[in-house]
């Protein structure tokens, strides 16, 4: 990157990289505190476990990163991983080879996402009550379907649930996390160095601008929430391969741990400005405090809420600073 | 030597809007490299027109030509792909996004849906090379000032081969520095043979950059001319609607008053709205404010209500010194203040006329002291009556009055203070004749009453015969203050802001 | 812009009682909740009777309103918030916050049926819910956070401090005092009623009769025009936040006593949801300014007798939520501008609808 010098320019290190810094930091502190303070903490597998116990949480937070950044909010997500795996489970359970249910799953996810989209864009209702609505209706549909647990046999999915890739040095991780991971580099790779992309970040940054600047609004608007009603789907299917069931219960109040990793994360909650490995770093810390907590053993998992909520508190208190001071 | 020919002509254009005709058989050319300045008051029209050019409004009669051949745009990216592009006085503009980006997002090279950010920072920087602007483009955009903000705007303009570029205020937030380097940037435009179209509020720029100007009125067309054949007084005249020699003097001019200092403002200025100025307002006196739009009336109304943060200066309020951080504080004092912009600044629609009379009053008393109903029944009733307020029922919310009846609720809000200083901002713009009339008889006896009135009016014969006093602003400076004495002829005021001294 | 926007249009002097009824803001909420119950006496029979046992009132109407209460009051309180333009999501954390503390404050207590500790505990607790709705408050106002962002601390992090002072335990409690709040009588009416209709009134006195009403529909209805008419906003918005969760308070304990015990866990799940349905449904919109008391009660009974309702037809009660869906995004679709433009005015002047359109962008911005 050159830097050409303008007067009245101090060149340092960009503001727009600090929230996505301070959650390396933080995380690298945590886990060197965790290092320090317990014995066989200092893993690779570690790290690794973090991720197949959360990929799900990664696939769901990588879809509402899109819908935050372009400014909006996704209260759907949890409810729609659920309706995810009780339809792939009730499909499964009638006989379906589960090929064509994962695409079914994936379709039914996006349209759901499409439909909000809509009704956010064209009737302008806000998008955080449309979602709700979205949230009620997908849950609803769970127990409609059936208000039991139901357990998953598949054969493919089991092979999916139990299969361990090595990566050597007694390393493994869980197809989910490759899964994971394959959707975290499609999704930076499209907000990066496509139009869709760009265009998410213009209308977040500014929808009258983007407007003005002739800059396909309605279709971007539409198409993350699309995109996060995918990404929610495609994140029940790999609480499907985790669990090995589907129950409408599933992931109740996973929509405050995506959003709570994207705002981790770094991405202003405003939108226009954050970054998918933020995301990723967020979904990171969320897992390893879980992770902390149950190693420290006297701590009880209630002290997760808490601290996430108290993390919360000082990315929203250190977003409002930086924008305050943008202005 | 024989102009070029036009590259865009307008001809006997005509729009409606329920109730307004807000254009009527104008016509307009602009010639490719020059900048051609359109002129007018508020309500002339001029953002009308630039809206029908670039098709956010579609014509109801004329007819639009670009190089020749008859054009109707569907909207404002039809008329840029055809060569008309357009930077509004807000920059619009992300400033999240790098300035890169804000220059060729939506067309950025691509090569297999990939973006080329490579080839896309070559093509910005070059785009910005020919306005002499070398700056890091991978930089977010809001790391610059509003004037390199301005011509990342106009680089992006240029990007589609801008033959036409509409500049719509784009100086209003600049500072002395920034504005000349956007002239020379307008200059170098115009060499390149671009046609330039420039709304500023600034007399002296129009002056500097301007080679021929339009000048609109209430719709109409007054006239094109060349800036050098157009003295500064000419010009205000044909915009304000009176030619010198029809001015007589007014008869029934209130007496002068001398009353005790109410409010002094001793250097008070804020950056980029209105350079300090030192005013004193007595009591009983109304001082008047007469300039064009955007010369800093409503700012210096603002700065002493304390709805904007002085930046320098000091205010004494019947001696005492004070500092108002918030319009609260200066209610406590006694001013009150009409904002020009009823319904944003003003009204709360969906309240009654009960509500919105006795809200600032409510406000005062803090919500755990109540008016009693009564009480506020036989308030509203009496303002409703003594300004004659239609319909008369203090039940009907307020949105449902015409705009007149509006305006007289907000007095109404003040007068139950019984203001010390009372700040009126254009309060008979945009309503009907009588109720015109009313409210200037009221202010007369208001200020016979002993209140101060601070009056801000684009109608310079209203400005006169209200006024004791008269504080003339240009380009957001206050540059004479006038007794309002038989000397004083709506001539002298529009020399005095034409030429920016007292006459 | 110049523009002029289109002329308003005036309501003509004399309207006949029909159409003024027909125009009443209360009046879609109650034709929707009369028609629900309607249809529950098909499936219960003496649905509407009601009768005195042993001085007190039973039947099918005094359910809907006893189960409805602790919804009724969270609504109460977020309409107040709603009209300043604000939410509150974490309601239903300070509902399991509030009932945990006084029943951990009574299961602490060496005589749980002693009247003053557990008037004690009630006080501590509220005086809990009281700071956080302060806390919220000051997020939003002294801060500048949205309000959406604001609560969602407490809504996250409110839910692990419950289950802290619980200490993941379901405290069960057993002391007649505390009973009475949620199950017991007073009067003949279900004590629950009778701190749902005090609650009411308190908020109306607050509102209508004080002049709290007036100034928080100014700030939900035009924020720069109140500021400019001397209201200070951050005292209005610091109260609503603080009255809203002073309700959830009450709800919360209303909600532990009757069931005599606290689940930091599922107390008050969803009825931050609820509650705003209830408000909008109620006929105060989401963009602020005018609210009505009155609608919020009604919406929070449709919501309470849809429950019931679908009980008693038999559907399976885990649908109530694909209901709840239709009727926000029924009610939202009403309200939205742009729907009833898309909609019913299919037919206008397309060159009269720009200029709208234009200052709709305006606000989204």
């Amino acid at each position: 990157m050159t830097v050409a010098t303008v007067p009245g320019r101090r060149v340092r290190v960009p503001r727009r990289y600090v929230p996505v810094l301070v959650t390396a930091a933080l995380f690298l502190a945590m886990f060197a505190a965790g290092g320090i303070r317990y014995e066989g903490f200092a893993t690779g597998q570690i790290i690794l476990n973090v991720f197949i116990d959360n990929a799900f949480l990664l696939v769901v937070a990588v879809g509402m990163t899109f819908v935050i950044l372009a400014g909006g909010i996704d209260l759907s997500v949890g409810s729609v991983v659920a309706l995810s795996t009780m339809v792939a489970a009730t499909l499964l359970k009638q006989g379906w080879s589960p090929w064509p249910v994962m695409v079914l799953v994936l379709l039914i996810g996006a349209v759901l996402g499409l439909g909000m989209g809509a009704i956010i864009h064209y009737f302008e209702i806000q998008p955080f009550i449309v979602t709700l609505a979205g949230m009620f209706l997908a849950r609803g549909l769970c127990y409609t379907i059936g208000t039991r647990s139901i357990p998953i046999d598949d054969p493919v999915f089991t092979a999916f649930a139990q299969t361990r890739i090595d990566l050597g040095a007694d390393m493994w991780i869980s197809p989910g996390v490759v899964v994971a991971a394959a959707v975290v580099v499609v999704a930076a790779y499209t907000l990066h160095y496509t139009r869709l992309g760009r265009n998410v970040y213009a209308t977040g940054g500014n929808e009258q601008s983007a407007l003005l600047m002739g800059l396909p609004v309605a279709r971007t608007k539409i198409a993350v929430y699309t995109i996060s009603g995918f990404c929610s789907a495609l994140g029940g299917l790999v609480l499907s391969f985790y669990m090995l069931s589907g129950y409408g219960l599933h992931a109740v109040g996973m929509e405050l741990d995506a959003i709570g990793a994207v705002v981790i994360g770094g991405t202003l909650l405003t939108g226009g400005s954050g970054y998918l490995f933020g995301t990723v770093l967020g979904v990171l810390v969320l897992g390893l405090i879980q992770t902390i907590i149950s190693f420290e053993g006297t701590l009880n998992s209630w002290w997760t809420r808490i601290l996430i909520g108290l993390l919360l508190f000082v990315f929203i208190l250190m977003q409002r600073l930086i924008t305050a001071r943008r202005r | 030597m024989a102009p070029p020919a036009p590259i865009l002509r307008m001809k006997g254009i005509g729009k409606q809007f329920p109730g307004v005709k807000a254009l009527d058989g104008v016509d307009f050319r602009l010639l490719p490299g020059e900048v051609h300045a359109l002129m007018g008051e508020n309500g002339a029209g001029k953002s009308t027109l630039i809206k029908v050019l670039t098709g956010v409004y579609d014509i109801d009669s004329g007819e639009i030509e670009l190089a020749g051949r008859p054009v109707a745009f569907p909207g404002p990216q039809a008329a840029r792909q055809a060569g008309i592009s357009t930077v509004y006085q807000e920059v619009n503009l992300c400033p999240n996004l790098s300035v890169t980006e804000n220059v060729v997002i939506g067309r950025e090279p691509r090569r297999l849906g990939r973006v080329r950010w490579k080839e896309a920072r070559r093509r910005a920087a070059e785009l910005l090379g020919r306005l002499d602007l070398h700056i890091d483009v991978s930089a977010p955009l809001s790391a610059y000032s509003p004037a390199v903000q301005q011509m990342v705007a106009i680089a992006r303009a240029l990007d589609v081969d801008a033959r036409v570029l509409i500049l719509d205020e784009p100086t209003s937030s600049l500072d002395k520095d920034e504005v000349a380097q956007l002239f020379r940037v307008m200059r170098r435009l115009k060499e390149q043979g671009i046609a330039i179209l420039f709304v500023s509020h600034f007399l002296d720029q129009i002056y500097e950059i301007a080679d021929r100007m339009t000048i609109l009125r209430n719709g109409r067309l007054v006239g094109e001319y060349l800036t050098s054949e157009l003295s500064q007084v000419d010009l205000v005249a044909k915009m304000i609607g009176r030619e010198l020699a029809d001015l007589e003097r007014l008869e029934d001019r209130p007496p002068a008053r001398e009353g005790a200092p109410l409010v002094e403002a001793d250097g008070l200025g804020r950056s980029r709205a209105i350079e300090p100025f030192t005013l004193t307002i007595r009591e009983g006196e109304v001082v008047g404010l007469a300039g064009l739009l955007g010369s800093g009336r409503t700012e210096i109304a603002r700065l002493l209500f304390g709805a904007d943060h002085a930046g320098t200066g000091s205010l004494r309020i019947g001696g005492e010194p004070v500092g108002l951080r918030t319009p609260r504080a200066a209610i406590r004092h006694r001013l009150a203040f009409c904002s020009e912009n009823r319904r944003e600044e003003g009204l709360v629609p969906d309240l009654t006329v009960r509500e919105n009379i006795v809200l600032a009053l409510q406000a005062a008393r803090g919500w755990t002291r109540p008016i009693p109903r009564r009480r506020q029944d036989e308030l509203v009733a009496k303002y409703v009556s003594a300004l004659n307020i239609r319909p008369a029922d203090p039940e009907q919310p307020v949105r449902n009055l015409s705009g007149g009846n509006q305006q007289k609720v907000l007095l109404a809000r003040w007068l139950i203070l019984e203001p010390r200083l009372l700040i009126l901002d254009e309060p008979t713009r945009g309503i009907d004749i009588g109720a015109k009339a009313e409210i200037q008889r009221l202010v007369a006896e208001l200020s016979g009453g002993g209140m101060a009135v601070l009056f801000i009016s684009a109608e310079l014969e209203e400005v006169l015969r209200l006024s004791h006093r008269v504080g003339v602003l240009r380009d957001r400076r206050l540059v004479a203050e006038i007794d309002n004495d038989e000397r004083l002829t709506t001539g002298a005021l529009m020399e005095t802001i034409a030429s920016g001294a007292a006459s | 812009m110049t523009a002029p926007a289109p002329a308003p249009a005036s309501v003509p002097a004399s309207v006949s009682p029909g159409r003024r009824l027909l125009g009443h803001r209360l009046f879609w909420p109650a034709v929707i909740l009369v028609a629900l119950l309607m249809i529950n006496p098909v499936f219960t029979d003496g649905f509407f009777k009601v009768e005195l046992k042993d001085g007190h009132l039973y039947g099918s109407l005094i359910d809907i309103v006893r189960f409805g209460a602790p919804l009724i009051l969270v609504a109460l309180g977020m309409t107040l918030v709603i009209a300043t333009r604000g939410i509150d999501l974490s309601v239903g954390s300070v509902v399991a916050i509030s009932g945990a503390l006084a029943c951990l404050r009574i299961s602490d207590l060496g005589d749980q049926n002693s009247a003053g500790g557990v008037l004690a505990a009630a006080g501590v607790a509220l005086a809990l819910s009281v700071a956080l709705g302060a806390w919220n408050g000051l997020l939003v106002a002294g801060v500048g956070v949205q309000p959406i962002i604001a609560t969602l601390i407490l809504m996250v992090a409110g839910r692990g401090l419950a289950q802290l002072i619980t200490d993941g335990q379901i405290i069960t409690v057993n002391s007649a005092p505390y009973k009475l709040i949620g199950g017991g009588y007073w009067l003949t009416l279900p004590f629950g009623i009778v701190i749902v209709l005090a609650v009411l009134a308190l908020t109306a006195f607050l509102t209508r009769r004080l002049a709290l009403g007036l100034l928080i529909e100014s700030v939900g209805g035009n924020a720069e025009a109140s500021r400019l008419a001397g209201i200070g906003a951050r005292g209005v918005i610091l109260t609503v936040y603080t009255f809203c969760a002073l309700c959830a308070g009450i709800a919360g304990l209303m909600i532990s006593s009757n069931v005599s015990s606290a689940d930091g866990n599922n107390a008050g799940l969803w009825i931050e949801l609820d509650a705003i349905l209830a408000v909008v449904i109620g006929g105060t919109p989401l963009s602020g300014g005018r609210f009505s008391l009155g609608g919020t009660v009604l919406g929070a009974l449709i919501i309470q007798t849809l429950t019931t309702t679908i009980y008693s037809i038999g559907v399976p009660p885990e649908t109530t939520l694909l209901f709840k869906a239709l009727v926000v995004t029924v009610v939202c679709l009403v309200q939205s501008p742009a729907f009833r433009a898309k909609v019913f005015h299919r037919r206008r002047r397309p060159a009269g609808a720009s200029p709208v359109a234009e200052e709709k962008v305006r606000v989204s911005a």
